[in-house]
């Protein structure tokens, strides 16, 4: 095939244009796999006309890109990284579908309410003022539930990254029922502890996570969990850049121990080797 | 990035992909839009319907079809001309049909901010009325290359040989 003449026909400046049929179309797209070019041609005649088109623009308004985001309901860019050791969220996606269905209720509610405060003139000014301050309070649980639905979204993300090396932690001894996990990212030394399986400390005490090696058994303590009563979804994350083979819960009294009180052990769990 | 892999993930939903080629290619669109409508306001809004629309059918672009930017100024030019077919625009606005692109290049203030305008200035100067019309047709209004043989009159070779030498001229100055 005589590729000069082939460009030379101007086909290839219709095909940017849009102006050829789909056969053509697809014609012109095997050669441009087989010749480089006629891609190159097509690359420099497409230049050439997004420039000229560009020219005859009267300027984009800068603030059309942020209109179209939003109206495309796009992520606000800035979501701040999640704290998991101070949440104020409940665990996994059943939290933002019950969030949205609140929420649903709630806005069916205040429009209930709006709609019998129009009819109810004598009593309005007085119920209006009730309402905004519903409303506001509405507004504020709304907002907190947008802020917990991408927060669970992210710990989502992070749980179910292929990196992350989950350990189940079996209930010990006396403490049969009680039962842990730990998730493992070892990209960043970080575990997330989702110890929703234990029952509140008791007064004087706390919980303190272990890290273990097995031959021979030795542990290093990850530290203590000073908030774990007051813990909505008893998720921690906790830094961990050891060589774990092993995580264990202990209770300790206040402050914490040097070694694992092992009368006390609740829950341990053996990392499955690496493949 | 290669633009196959940003198209790619433009496909995949990525937002910032659809960023980056709202930027590649927003000020064309504004202006083949610009071009139909001869109205800001109206363009901006048909800007928006563009991208959105872009976005919402991402699926449908195949790269065996055509060239992304030449499906996306397929995407503009009809939404623009479909608005310069509703009765609301038909009764406010004059009648555009002997407007050309080059008018915008010749009149437009701001053209001095932009990157080629002295290059394009000194384009559309030098240009001849059949490459205007040709041009016009073809990239701006999205005729097909039938439709502009009966338009311009000629056969479907001479079109084609012409907008070619059109564009080759267009490429030495733009692209230098």
């Amino acid at each position: 095939m005589d590729i000069t003449a082939y460009i030379e026909s101007g086909i290839l400046e219709l095909y940017v244009a849009g102006a050829l049929s789909e056969t053509e179309n697809q014609e012109v797209y095997e050669l441009m796999l087989k010749h480089p070019e006629i891609l190159q041609e097509v690359l420099e005649i497409e230049a050439a006309v997004i420039k000229l088109t560009a020219a005859t623009s009267r300027g984009v308004n800068s603030s059309l890109l942020s209109l179209i985001k939003e109206k495309l309901l796009f992520n606000k860019e800035d979501t701040k990284v999640v704290s998991i050791t101070e949440p104020t969220y409940n665990w996994l996606t059943y939290a933002g579908w019950a969030a949205t269905i609140i929420l649903g209720v709630g806005l069916f509610w205040t429009l209930n309410q709006n709609t019998t405060l129009k009819s109810d003139l004598q009593t309005a000014e007085s119920d209006l003022r009730a309402a905004e301050i519903e409303q506001s309070y509405l507004e504020t649980q709304i907002a907190d539930a947008k802020t917990d639905l991408e927060a669970n979204k992210q710990l989502l993300s992070v749980l179910r990254s292929k990196d992350i090396i989950s350990v189940p932690l079996g209930g010990q001894g006396d403490f049969a029922n009680t039962y842990a996990k730990v998730y493992w990212d070892k990209e960043t030394d970080r575990i997330y502890l989702d110890a929703q399986g234990l029952p509140e400390a008791p007064e004087g005490k706390v919980y303190q996570v272990w890290s273990l090696t097995l031959n021979p058994l030795s542990p290093t303590s990850l530290g203590i969990i000073e908030d774990f009563n007051t813990d909505d979804n008893k998720i921690f994350e906790i830094t961990n850049a050891n060589e774990s083979q092993a995580f264990g819960i202990t209770l300790e009294p206040e402050g914490g121990s040097e070694s694992p009180t092992m009368e006390q052990l609740y829950t341990l769990g053996v990392v499955a080797s690496a493949p | 990035m290669q633009l196959e892999s940003l198209i790619t993930k433009f496909q995949q939903k990525d937002q910032k992909a659809f960023e980056e080629l709202y930027n590649m290619y927003s000020q064309s669109m504004q202006g083949v839009i610009y071009n139909i409508v001869r109205d800001n306001d109206i363009a901006e809004e048909i800007m928006q319907d563009v991208f959105i629309k872009a976005w919402n059918n991402s699926a449908s672009y195949s790269a065996a079809k055509g060239r992304f930017f030449t499906w996306i100024l397929n995407i503009a030019r009809n939404a623009a001309i479909d608005k310069t077919r509703s009765k609301a625009f038909k009764n406010s606005r004059k009648n555009l049909d002997a407007e050309y692109f080059v008018d915008i290049l010749q009149t437009s203030e701001s053209l001095d901010d932009q990157m080629d305008a002295i290059g394009i200035k000194k384009f559309v100067s030098k240009l001849a009325k059949k490459c205007i019309e040709v041009i016009e047709l073809l990239y701006f209004k999205g005729y097909t290359q039938q439709e502009a043989s009966d338009e311009l009159d000629m056969p479907i070779g001479t079109v084609k040989t012409r907008n070619r030498n059109c564009i080759k001229e267009l490429r030495t100055i733009v692209l230098e």
